[in-house]
Formats: structure tokens, C-alpha cells, sequence
């Protein structure tokens, strides 16, 4: 920044610093990579959903000619997982098998096809059990074994409940209390590019280039399976092709190609299938839920109870986090003076659920936005009165101990009450407008194991007018590399392209956690800041010693420091200081309240969303065609404003997907569409336009006041869909996807006189654990920190 | 046995023309273009997304028209005039349409942005001022998961105007 205030480069719409390689087909993703004497591997996956493994023979697949090794669940017997507290995945497993995908064993062979055919000649007997297929049926006793020997009764994962504040008393206080029952329907990432990975191992130390978010977690993993310390494992993001989420987890095949290298002393890799890549999955959660809200009459929530059931699939994956989330962010958007959460995670014998885009919050959004229109009914009150009527303030606490720093809901939310004049509708049957609001975090406030080291560094090295950086980071495509670069060239006065970029690679890189929980900007941007401020300090005061001159007076920017060039500069301060290295780092403040669990949910600070949909319905078909989406983002501040709107483009698109048509659905154990065609996701013809607006609320702690902008904005999609969807049509689909067969029964039971709806009926009987009672945060918990902002 | 099968693979020798540089190869007649252009030409810059015709990942251009290399063999374009996104650029010159998606953000993971390059410039070769909708319809065989397609359509439009 200039001693006026002014930006260099920081707001400016530049183009990513990797585009050209994109454009020119020269970025290198994982798979396409091939190292010279590469084998090929290939996973022989379980057929049935639930089985004991009687016996594996691998002794006909290692006599085909060509096939280097074959691997059992003996040779990685190993649990990992991506949570400290469920360690219940193996690599390749021998003794049963609870999902249809489940890795069984793998070849390593001079080609692929011969690697397939090896797969097809293993011989695996198998028990078959009976498979667990829905939330109602983990709920019960199982016919046969349960698929965890682990958790809580019959297939229960995890069960919570917690209570923070008085909610009875919040209930007594209600003049209107009101009961919804929500689904939302499970979805995958479908990412473009399939996972890849590709392993060496030479003199005792494994390399690993795969397409992953998190090369620190992916390098404990491996560290843990293969018996080896982490500085003999060395990990690197190749180029990214999409994760959303779907690329969090340690994965099997990441751990096959390693073992397969250390055995055969070649490079070994291994690329998804598109249907395995569906089976991979750890994407959105099928949640059911249930919410009971008391309000006074003017429409101000007094308490709130809300009960979620997640169906986990056959691991653990993220779950437990995803648990929590269900009913961690619903008092960020809104002041719930009471509120109490059961949550509930089952498994049942289906790929693995994890994080998608959201992570566990836009089920719940989805359910919370839909019943506050229902009580703003109830009691005569414009939906978006109510809601604005309950929009928590800025630098607050949340009854749950959230600490709540800029907020913009109130503007991005006039933003798009202006723009699409929905409170000037023209009321007409088959068209129908649809408001929400989201939030989201910026970085989870802890890391995913306990541990006081900072969640992101970065360092600087300048040479004779070079700038390179050094983080964790793993750019997926959102562009943390650019924002990266963008804040070291901020710092230094220069541009971007300025910047030489070294990342997501565990050997050379300090530490990022990774390309999640909306993370990047906000923690690696922070360290780069603190990198880039003292490298600036170097700069200047060698500048100034050399001028003559206090260094207050240097200017920096345009590619210069005082008089010098950058080039000059950088000169200077190598021979006054030596070699010029700085680092900096960032850990997120501890402001997580004290109760268990209380990990989930805090961030450093949240974005805020406001969203209107406009679609037309037609009541013959039940076809619904969106026309327009009206979408304004608390990002704090717009780094690179080209790359928010893209995060909130491409978010409002996903979301769009979840509410219209994208579904992970079974039949009879097995995967109804594994395949991009029949596994329906928006194309070009079927996304509307969507009118973005940034909303710049310059957060106290975010760098340069930026937050997140790459998962909020997908969450108030799905209920805008559906609102408008009531406002067209005058009926509520109360659950994703609202497909035409949905409103058309809607339709004609509200014609016979039955409640106008498609939904869930009812809510299992869960046995959740008796609550723990949370005191709410003091009052003035947070006053001086806010005083010295 | 599918192991003697294997063995018995049928191989042919083809010349294949791609990028204007015509180069002989031997290969398995089952293989597809994909493969070949990527697993014996080193041309990785076309990508894969599901090798079932599903989701335009894979598009290259037959005689200026946008096909489906997962879906092509390659002895029915022996002679044919292949380009890649490798041959987009003239040399160190940037394709209009690949300053546009780089200026505009239109490429975010940039998996997909290969396959709709090369199908947006079949377009524009046919239709020098496509409306937003012919795009829209040109490329609806092409998904993205990044973008939600807005700044594509944007891009498409900019490289239009700056072509015409």
C-alpha cells in the first residue's frame, strides 16, 4: 500500500498468474505426468455393499505376464483416516468390504490394461451381509452384523446434544411456535478432472505427486500407513482439475501407489476411473431435520431446537466434523438468544460422505431459511422483514460462543432486494421470486489435529531482484496461488506476475493446512503479509541507509523502493543484510467456547451472503426454469475481484445443481448413476444469468480485510429455489432436488386438500444423549478486543 | 483369458496429422484418439473426464469440427487435419480466445478449458458473431464445474468482437 491509502494491486480484476498455462494445455495435472519405467495400477473393488471377505487369490493375476506385484489388505493393514478419532479406513481391505467401490486389492503392472485384467483374474470369496441402505434402517437393530464395530447403538456413528442457553424458558416466551420436518438429498463434487496420483521411491524416501487439497494430511497419512517418519515422504498438489471438497481426504490410491512403489523400485501410478470416482465420494451429506422455532409476535426468534440425521456412508471420513456443522453456523446469520442441537451420523453401506462445498451447513441453511418463510407466514410478516429483523450485529457473540467480527448481511441484502425488485413483484401464478441469506467461515478456528503449530507460513526469498514465495497452499482452482502472489507483490511494490510462486509441496513449502473450510486467503494471506512486511522493512532500510535518509520517507510501489529500482534495492539489502529470507505466519485467535465440540464452528471471521432467485414453474409438468439469480457477498475485501466473482459464480452454480437436479442416489446397494451423463449436473443450458454483487465490509482480522468467498455463496441458493418455487406456485418442496415429479405431487395434494408440500413426513426417533447445558458467553467477552480494533 | 487376448492385440501403423505435423505411429487399432494423444504423443494438454462421450473434456478438432476424441479412433481420421489445444496458439501468440479466458477468468482449474477453447473456436470459425444463446448451445456438451459458465460466455463474447 502507498502512504495515501492507495492499493497497488490489491482490487484489481488481474488475471490468475497461472491462466496462460490453462489456456495453453501446458498445466501439468496429475495424470499427466509419466515418469519413464512408470507401472500402472489398477483397484479391485468389492461388488457388494456389505460382505465379509472370505479368502482373496491373487496367485492366477500374478502369473499373467506383465503384472509386477499385486497388493492385499495384508500388505496395508494400517487404519487411517482423515480425523484423529475415526482411524477406520484401510487402504485395501481383507476382512469385509461396506460399500460397493470398497478397495480390495490392487496390481501394479507395464500397462493399464494388463493391470485391469489382473483385477478381473483375483478370485475373492465373500460372505454376503445384509446391507444397510437408509438413516431408518441404521437406526435399528441390524439382521446382521453392524458395519462399524464402532460408535454409538446399532449403526449410530455419533450422536450430540448440546444446549446453550435456556431454551425452555425461550419456548415459554414464544407467542408462535412452529415444527418443520426437511431432507436434503446427498450430492458428489463431480469434479472435471479424476483423482491421480503417481509414487517413486529411491533411496528410502517416497515422493508423491497426486491431484489432492491437503498435502500436509495426505503426507500424515502416508506416514502412518506406510511405517515411515515424514521426512522420508515427501508429497506434491500436482496442477488441479476440481476438488470442492472432494479431494480432502487421504485416499486409498494415494496409499497403493506408494507401497506398490517401495515394492517394485519403479513408479507407480494409479488414475480413477470416472465411476470410481464416484465411489471415492466424501461428498454432501443426505441430512433429515427437524426444527422447532418459537417467535413473539413481531417475529423474533425467543428459542431454537434443531435435530439433525446425517446419512454417513461406510466411514468416518470428516464425519464427526460434519456432525457438528449441522447445527454450528444456524446462529450466525441469526440472534437465537436459545438454542439447542442434537445431531446424529449413521452409517449405512455407501461411499463414504465428507466435505462438499459448505460442508454440513448447507443442509441445515437450507432448512433454517424455508422455516423462517414458513413462520413469517404464520404470522403475517414479509419473509424478509422477519429475517432482517433477526440478522445477528456485527461484533458479537453468538449463543453458541461465536464470535461474529464484520457482518454485511443488511447490504448485501438490500444489494439484491434492489436489483431484482422483489419486494415490487408482480404477483402472477408460475412465477415466483425466492429470498435467503447465508454465512460461512473464513479457515476453521482449529486445526484438524490438536496441535499449537500456526495453520499457514509462508516465506520470502529476494536475489538480485527475484521475488520467490514459499507456502503449503494448494491452489484448486480458485486462485490461492494469484492471491498469494498478489499480497507478496502488494508488500513489495511490484505486480503479481513479479512473483515466482513455489507451493503445495511438503519438502520445499512451509506449512498450509490446505484447500479447505474456505481457509486459504484469509490464513495464507495473512502470512504472506507478515513475510511481505518485513521483507519490505529490509528493502527500504537499505534503501534509506544508502539515500541518506529516514526510512519513513521511502516510497514503495511501481516497482521501485525510494530511488532504486526493485532490482537496485534488492541488491542493497543483500549486502547489508546476506542472503534475504523473511517468513511470516498465521494462527487463527482462540475463540472457541468451552464445551466439547466447541472446535466446529469458530472462524476468525465470517462471510455473509443474501441471494434472490427468479424462476418460472409450471404447475401441468412441474418443470422449473430459473431466469435469473441475484447474488450480493460479504467478502470483506475484494483481493482479486475477478476471482470473487468467479468463486461466487461457480458457487451459485453448484448450489443451483444441488437444488434442481444433482442426487448420489442407490438402488438395491448399488450406485443408481455412476456417470456424468446420467448423473445430471447443469450445463451451459441450464444456468441462468446471475448478477453478482461485492459487498466490502473490510474485516478487522482478514488481510487487508478479505474473507471468504469460495462456499458461502452456494448456500442460500437451494432454499431460494425452493421459496420461489411456494411464491410461484404456491406450494413447498421441502427438500433438494425439487424435481418435477416432486411439485407435481405437491400440486395434487394440495388440490385434494392435504397439506401443500413434498417432504419428509416425519422425524426418527433417535437416542440422543442426554444434553449438556452450555452457559452463553459473558456479555462483554469480546469488548476489548473490539475496543483496540 | 483376457490375458491372451491381450496378446493378441491387432496393431497398425498410422500417420496422423495433428497440430500440422504429421508423425507415424504404431498402435493397437482399439485405442482412441484420446489415448493415443495423450499416452503416445506426450500431448497431455487434452484431457480426460470420463471417456464415455459424456462431458466434452476431451474435444480436439477433426477438420476444423469440434469431435470427441474419447469417442474417435484413430484410423477414422488417418489423413484428417487434427488440432489440440496445443496447436491453438500460433506460436508464442495467444489464440484471441485464449487471451479472453485468461483476461476474463475463465478458466479456474482449467480442466476443462481445453475441450471448450477448441469447441468455442470451431464456433467462431462458423459463426464469427455467435448470439449468447448459439454459444450457450454450442457448448452446452462441455461441462465445467468451476465457472457456473458465466465468464466463459463472456470470454466467447469478447474474442468474437476482438476477431471481428
Amino acid at each position: 500500500m502507498t502512504p495515501n491509502g492507495k492499493f497497488g494491486v490489491i482490487g484489481k480484476p488481474l488475471p490468475k498468474v497461472d491462466a496462460v498455462a490453462k489456456v495453453t494445455g501446458r498445466a501439468i495435472y496429475a495424470d499427466d505426468m509419466l515418469l519413464p519405467r512408470t507401472l500402472h495400477c489398477r483397484i479391485l473393488r468389492s461388488p457388494h455393499p456389505h460382505a465379509r471377505i472370505l479368502s482373496i487369490d491373487t496367485s492366477a493375476a500374478r502369473r499373467i505376464p506383465g503384472v509386477q506385484a499385486v497388493i492385499t489388505g495384508a500388505d496395508l493393514p494400517i487404519k487411517f483416516g482423515i480425523l484423529p478419532v475415526t482411524q477406520d479406513e484401510r487402504a485395501l481391505e481383507h476382512e469385509k468390504v461396506r460399500y460397493v467401490g470398497d478397495p480390495i486389492a490392487a496390481v501394479a503392472a507395464i500397462d493399464e490394461e494388463i493391470a485391469a485384467a489382473a483385477c478381473d483374474a483375483i478370485e475373492v470369496e465373500y460372505e454376503v451381509l445384509d446391507a444397510v441402505m437408509s438413516i431408518d434402517e441404521a437406526l435399528v437393530a441390524p439382521t446382521d452384523e453392524r458395519i462399524q464395530d464402532y460408535g454409538g447403538p446399532h449403526n449410530i456413528h455419533k450422536l450430540v446434544a448440546l444446549e446453550f442457553g435456556d431454551v425452555e424458558s425461550g419456548f415459554t416466551r414464544a407467542d408462535h411456535i412452529r415444527e418443520d420436518v426437511f431432507f436434503f438429498q446427498g450430492s458428489t463434487h463431480l469434479p472435471m478432472e479424476q483423482h491421480s496420483a503417481t509414487a517413486t521411491y529411491m533411496d528410502g524416501r517416497i515422493t508423491l505427486w497426486s491431484s489432492t487439497q491437503v498435502v500436509h494430511y495426505v503426507q500424515r497419512a502416508l506416514s502412518k500407513v506406510l511405517e515411515l517418519p515424514m521426512n522420508r515422504i515427501r508429497v506434491i498438489g500436482a496442477a488441479h482439475g476440481g476438488g470442492f471438497g472432494g479431494k480432502t481426504d487421504p485416499f486409498a490410491h494415494e496409499m497403493i501407489v506408494c507401497k506398490l512403489a517401495m515394492m517394485t523400485g519403479r513408479p507407480v501410478k494409479c488414475t480413477l476411473t470416472r465411476e470410481e470416482v464416484f465411489y471415492a465420494h466424501r461428498g454432501r451429506h443426505p441430512v433429515l431435520m427437524w426444527v422447532r422455532t418459537g417467535v413473539t409476535r413481531d417475529g423474533l426468534i425467543t428459542a431454537m431446537h434443531f435435530r439433525t440425521a446425517l446419512d454417513g456412508g461406510a466411514y468416518g471420513s470428516y464425519g464427526v466434523a460434519s456432525t457438528f456443522y449441522t447445527g454450528a453456523l444456524q446462529t450466525v446469520t441469526y440472534d437465537i438468544p436459545a438454542y439447542r442441537f442434537e445431531g446424529c451420523r449413521v452409517f449405512t453401506n455407501k461411499p463414504p460422505c465428507g466435505p462438499k462445498r459448505g460442508h454440513g451447513t448447507p443442509q441445515p441453511r437450507f432448512a433454517l431459511e424455508l422455516h423462517l418463510e414458513k413462520i413469517a407466514l404464520d404470522l403475517g410478516i414479509d419473509p424478509v422483514d422477519l429475517k432482517q429483523r433477526n440478522f445477528v450485529k456485527a461484533h458479537t457473540r453468538t449463543v453458541n460462543w461465536l464470535r461474529v467480527t464484520s457482518c454485511g448481511l443488511d447490504e448485501c441484502t438490500e444489494r439484491v432486494m434492489t436489483a431484482s425488485g422483489y419486494r415490487k413483484r408482480e404477483k402472477r401464478p408460475g412465477h415466483g421470486m425466492g429470498f435467503a441469506i447465508s454465512s460461512y467461515l473464513s479457515g476453521a478456528g482449529t486445526a484438524i489435529y490438536w496441535n499449537d503449530m500456526p495453520h499457514s507460513e509462508v516465506q520470502i526469498k529476494v536475489d538480485r531482484g527475484g521475488v520467490t514465495a514459499f507456502c503449503g497452499a494448494m491452489d484448486i482452482g480458485q486462485g490461492s496461488d494469484s492471491v498469494l502472489a498478489t499480497i507478496v507483490a502488494e508488500e513489495l511494490g511490484l505486480q503479481p506476475a513479479d512473483v515466482r510462486l513455489v507451493t503445495a509441496d511438503t519438502d520445499t513449502t512451509p506449512i498450509d493446512l490446505g484447500s479447505y473450510s474456505s481457509r486459504v486467503t484469509f490464513m495464507a494471506g495473512n502470512a504472506a503479509i507478515e513475510a511481505g512486511r518485513k521483507m519490505r522493512g529490509m528493502l527500504i532500510e537499505a534503501v534509506a541507509a544508502k539515500m541518506k535518509c529516514d526510512a519513513a520517507a521511502i516510497e514503495v510501489g511501481s516497482g521501485r523502493i525510494g530511488d532504486f529500482s526493485f532490482e537496485e534495492a534488492s541488491v542493497l539489502a543483500e549486502g547489508r543484510f546476506g542472503t534475504l529470507t523473511t517468513a511470516g505466519s498465521y494462527t487463527p485467535p482462540k475463540i472457541a467456547g468451552p464445551y466439547k465440540g466447541s472446535g466446529v464452528g469458530p472462524s476468525p471471521a465470517y462471510s455473509y451472503t443474501a441471494c434472490v432467485v427468479g424462476l418460472d414453474a409450471d404447475a401441468r409438468t412441474g418443470l422449473v426454469r430459473v431466469n435469473k439469480i441475484w447474488i450480493a457477498h460479504d467478502a470483506g475485501r475484494a483481493i482479486n475481484p475477478l476471482l470473487v466473482e468467479g468463486q461466487v459464480e461457480g458457487s451459485v452454480y453448484m448450489g443451483l445443481g444441488e437444488a434442481l437436479m444433482e442426487e448420489q442416489a442407490f438402488r438395491k446397494g448399488l450406485h443408481k448413476w455412476p456417470s456424468m451423463l446420467e448423473y445430471k449436473s447443469p450445463t451451459f443450458l441450464d444456468m441462468p444469468e446471475v448478477e453478482t454483487f461485492i459487498v466490502e465490509t473490510v474485516d478487522p482480522e482478514g488481510p487487508y480485510g478479505a474473507k471468504e468467498a469460495g462456499q458461502g455463496p452456494l448456500l442460500p441458493v437451494p432454499p431460494a429455489v425452493c421459496s420461489a418455487v411456494y411464491d410461484a406456485l404456491g406450494v413447498w418442496i421441502d427438500e433438494v432436488p425439487v424435481t418435477p415429479e416432486k411439485i407435481v405431487e405437491a400440486l395434487r395434494r394440495k388440490q385434494k386438500g392435504e397439506p401443500a408440500r413434498f417432504g419428509p413426513a416425519r422425524f426418527p426417533t433417535i437416542p440422543y444423549p442426554p444434553t449438556i447445558k452450555v452457559e452463553p458467553p459473558p456479555k462483554d467477552l469480546d469488548r476489548a478486543a473490539a475496543a483496540s480494533i | 483369458m483376457k490375458q491372451e487376448v491381450l496378446r493378441e492385440v491387432e496393431r497398425v501403423v498410422l500417420a496422423l496429422d495433428v497440430n500440422g505435423e504429421r508423425t507415424e505411429l504404431l498402435l493397437p487399432v482399439h485405442k482412441t484418439l484420446l489415448e493415443v494423444l495423450r499416452e503416445d504423443m506426450q500431448l497431455t494438454g487434452t484431457k480426460h473426464g470420463c471417456e464415455l462421450g459424456e462431458c466434452g473434456t476431451c474435444t480436439v478438432l477433426i477438420d476444423g469440427r469440434a469431435e470427441l476424441s474419447c469417442l474417435v479412433l484413430p484410423i477414422q481420421v488417418e489423413g484428417r487435419s487434427i488440432t489440440t489445444i496445443e496447436g491453438m496458439a500460433r506460436g508464442a501468440e495467444l489464440h484471441p480466445l485464449q487471451q479472453a479466458f485468461a483476461e476474463l477468468g475463465a478458466a479456474q482449474c482449467g480442466y476443462c478449458t481445453p475441450g471448450i477453447l477448441l469447441s468455442a473456436k470451431s464456433l467462431l470459425e462458423t459463426n464469427a458473431h455467435p448470439s449468447r444463446d448459439e454459444i450457450r448451445e454450442t457448448l452446452a456438451g462441455n461441462l465445467c464445474r468451476c465457472t457456473g459458465y458465466s465468464k466463459i460466455l463472456d470470454a466467447v463474447e469478447l474474442a468474437a468482437g476482438r476477431m471481428s
